[in-house]
């Protein structure tokens, strides 16, 4: 049975087309990535699986979990176990790591039918999660993002992936901006967070986030369709000849 | 996405009032209108001395010559002062001996709005005296209070039992010549609160009044004084909600602080008065007049404002910085939603040498509002070496609210180091968003951010009044998402 079902998907944003008619199936357990040139539809894609008003959904389905994914509010979709580590994540200032979490995590467990954390319960869950993306506790009482530089706040976005467990992350560029230190911190943090249960979608520009996570499929984006799948030998390959053979190939 | 917001928006805005009941208890007034025989039948009902009537009559005469200032930017029709009733108090009510005379009406109405009167029931440390409509009903704690000297009462006991210290101070930061409003409230104020904490005592316990309007046509006139004698400390709040009404009614308030040498005032408001309904029918007219004067040299007075209610809010909590050394804070939000008005920041007057100023003000407005900062920081000539830090922020909800700002800057000392930031921003889709994905509805999400641009003003408030605080914006704020 397989976690994300996705057929024929077409998205448009402010009236332009972007996605052409999308076919991915992702199962338990599997890390996918996803390459492709600027511009060709990555962001958009991982956009509309979470649910992004912003993009309109012209045709196609989505089943997340055996559900329709398509008729979810946002905030259902992420209950449900979906999580989207943004490419720019969002300062909210004077609202603190901690606050934030704990709304955020009392929400799901609220949905799944059960009792919000107690204070001391929700601390320690914390520091033991902080370990895995080596983030300080120090982090936990200062606003969300706010300040944070770059390799910070992608960190940050692993931390909350690791505090809200979910069956499916969307990973979009989390590599880019990252000094090769950071991008380790953050791909081990993705390491131990991978289990048999849990699926991985990692949209990314370059090979080279794919040395430390590993993808079991790897499809070529490009101009709103994945137009070549394979294993990870394909983002070698991709790395090696860059994207204009894929565009000669297509022509 | 519009169409989505103005929906969400509408539903949202639905959210009622919970302060809006009235409470059924057989109330006492003057005849309606103002004159002569009005402040005398106030004065009488009150027993006062004559001095007190005197400086009424003064006052009243004082304001006869007045004309009412047209220079704010909240808009509202002529008040017609002769149909408001200047008087109003719970019959039978003639202040009671002990928390056990309250009439239960009344103190069922206070336990409505989550202010037990009972000692033992009280917030751990927090003295309250409460007012409905134009008197006092019960000051609680008074006699542990008393026990190291603070006098905390109503300002009619004050004017009987403290006379000498009503003649020194009442009118003294806040003569009733200096504005329209403050020598109407001199001539015909029924009550309020009065503490005076004696020199060198950290007053135990947090002191708060809450303000209730419950009879209708009437204006409520509160006056309250507070003076810290040298060395001493005290942290006041007051909170304030009155009935849902079709009718605006006029709560033209004064509050006096005077802080001697070394002594500090923190003064809190949490206001909540009934902002009218989503049309923008009913609700009140705050307008108000608070300043307060570091009198003494290295003294602290510091205003925290947290304000969501009223039809229109017009006030500028002030700080006269007399004494050398001396230290003026205004912190505020300001949140305005559906139709109302505000317009409000603060006055810092810099006299003495070394004075510092920090004026925090964020302004959240939503709906069809109109949200105000205007301020003034004033650097006399002989003052040296003084500083001012002002923080000017305004949100928007929306796309049919305004924001303003009036900062007015006068420095007539070139020793002094004024600085003004301003910021003005909305609430993005994209940080809703974020939210969202992480499980947080929008609604959630909104008053998260507000509370967020709120915090460095929510912070400076007692921890309990912080927890409220925070709800109330939540609440007040419900449904503008943008």
């Amino acid at each position: 049975m397989s976690l994300l079902k996705i057929q024929n998907l077409k998205a448009n944003i402010n009236g332009n087309k972007i996605l052409h008619g999308i076919n991915l199936e992702i199962n338990p357990g599997e890390v996918h990535a996803i390459m492709g040139p600027n511009g060709s539809g990555k962001t958009t894609l991982a956009s509309v699986l979470a649910g992004n008003k912003q993009y309109i959904v012209t045709d196609g389905t989505i089943e997340f979990d055996s559900k329709n994914l398509l008729e979810m509010e946002t905030e259902i979709r992420s209950r449900e176990g979906l999580f989207l580590a943004f490419q720019y994540p969002v300062e909210i200032p004077g609202v603190t790591n901690i606050n934030f979490l704990r709304v955020a995590l009392n929400e799901h467990r609220k949905y799944k039918g059960l009792e919000p954390y107690e204070p001391a319960e929700f601390l320690k869950l914390m520091r033991e999660k902080a370990k895995i993306v080596e983030i300080d506790p120090k982090f936990f009482s200062r606003a969300v993002n706010e300040g944070f530089s770059g390799g910070e706040k992608k960190r940050n976005e692993i931390f909350q992936m690791a505090m809200l467990e979910p069956k499916l992350a969307i990973l979009d560029e989390t590599d880019s901006g990252l000094d090769i230190d950071a991008l380790r911190i953050v791909a081990d943090g993705v390491n131990a967070l991978k289990n048999k249960n849990n699926s991985f979608l990692v949209i990314t520009h370059y090979q080279r986030l794919l040395n430390y996570i590993v993808p079991d499929f790897v499809h070529i984006l490009y101009k709103g369709k994945i137009v070549k799948s394979g294993t990870k030998e394909l983002a070698m390959e991709l790395e090696e000849r860059g994207y204009d053979w894929i565009k000669d190939e297509l022509s | 996405m519009a169409e989505q917001e103005n929906n969400l928006i509408e539903k949202l805005t639905q959210s009622e009032y919970k302060y809006g009941f009235v409470t059924d208890i057989e109330q006492e007034y003057s005849p309606i209108g103002l004159n002569e025989e009005i402040i005398k039948f106030i004065s009488e009902k009150k027993k006062e001395p004559k001095f007190m009537l005197d400086w009424r009559l003064r006052a009243y005469n004082h304001w006869k010559t007045m004309k009412e200032p047209n220079w704010q930017k909240v808009k509202y029709p002529p008040i017609d002062y002769q149909s408001i009733y200047y008087y109003a108090a719970p019959k039978n009510s003639s202040k009671p001996k002990n928390l056990d005379e309250i009439d239960p009406e009344i103190r069922d109405t206070y336990n409505k709005l989550g202010i037990p009167l009972e000692e033992q029931k009280l917030l751990a440390g927090i003295a309250v005296d409460a007012v409905m409509d134009s008197i006092s009903v019960a000051t609680t704690f008074k006699d542990k209070l008393a026990e190291v000297g603070i006098i905390f009462c109503s300002i009619s006991e004050a004017i009987q039992e403290h006379p000498d210290l009503i003649k020194k101070y009442l009118g003294s930061v806040v003569p009733y010549t200096d504005n329209y409003f403050a020598a109407l409230n001199a001539a015909v104020f029924s009550d309020g609160s009065f503490v005076y904490i004696p020199k060198g005592t950290r007053c135990p316990m947090e002191l708060s009044t809450y303000f209730r309007i419950n009879a209708s046509q009437t204006g409520q006139f509160e006056r309250t004084l507070i003076i810290a004698d040298e060395g001493s400390y005290v942290s006041y709040l007051e909170g304030c909600t009155a009935p849902m009404r079709d009718e605006n009614q006029l709560h033209a308030a004064v509050v006096e602080l005077f802080a001697h040498e070394n002594a500090e005032i923190k003064y809190s408001t949490v206001q909540n008065w009934y902002p009218g309904d989503k049309e923008g029918k009913g609700g009140i007219y705050n307008f108000v007049t608070k300043r307060g004067i570091c009198d003494g040299d290295n003294s602290k007075i510091s205003w925290t404002q947290v304000e969501t209610g009223s039809a229109i809010t017009w006030k500028y909590p002030s700080c006269i910085l007399k004494g050398n050394n001396s230290t003026g804070e205004f912190y505020s939000v300001a949140m305005t939603n559906n139709y109302q008005q505000a317009d409000t920041g603060t006055k810092m007057i810099h006299l003495g040498d070394n004075t510092h100023s920090r004026i925090v003000s964020k302004g959240i407005s939503a709906g069809f509002s109109d949200n105000s900062y205007r301020g003034l920081v004033k650097i006399n000539k002989k003052a040296n070496n003084t500083r001012n830090y002002t923080q000017c922020d305004s949100l928007l909800i929306g796309d049919k609210c305004g924001a303003h700002t009036f900062p007015y800057i006068e420095v007539e000392n070139n020793t002094a180091i004024v600085e003004h930031e301003a910021t003005t921003s909305k609430i993005s889709d994209e940080a809703i968003f974020y939210l969202n994905q992480r499980g947080i509805t929008t609604e959630d999400a909104v008053g998260m951010i507000v509370n967020g641009y709120a915090r460095e003003v929510i912070m400076q408030l007692p921890m309990e009044f912080a927890v409220e605080a925070q709800k109330l914006l939540q609440i007040s704020l419900e449904g503008s998402v943008g």
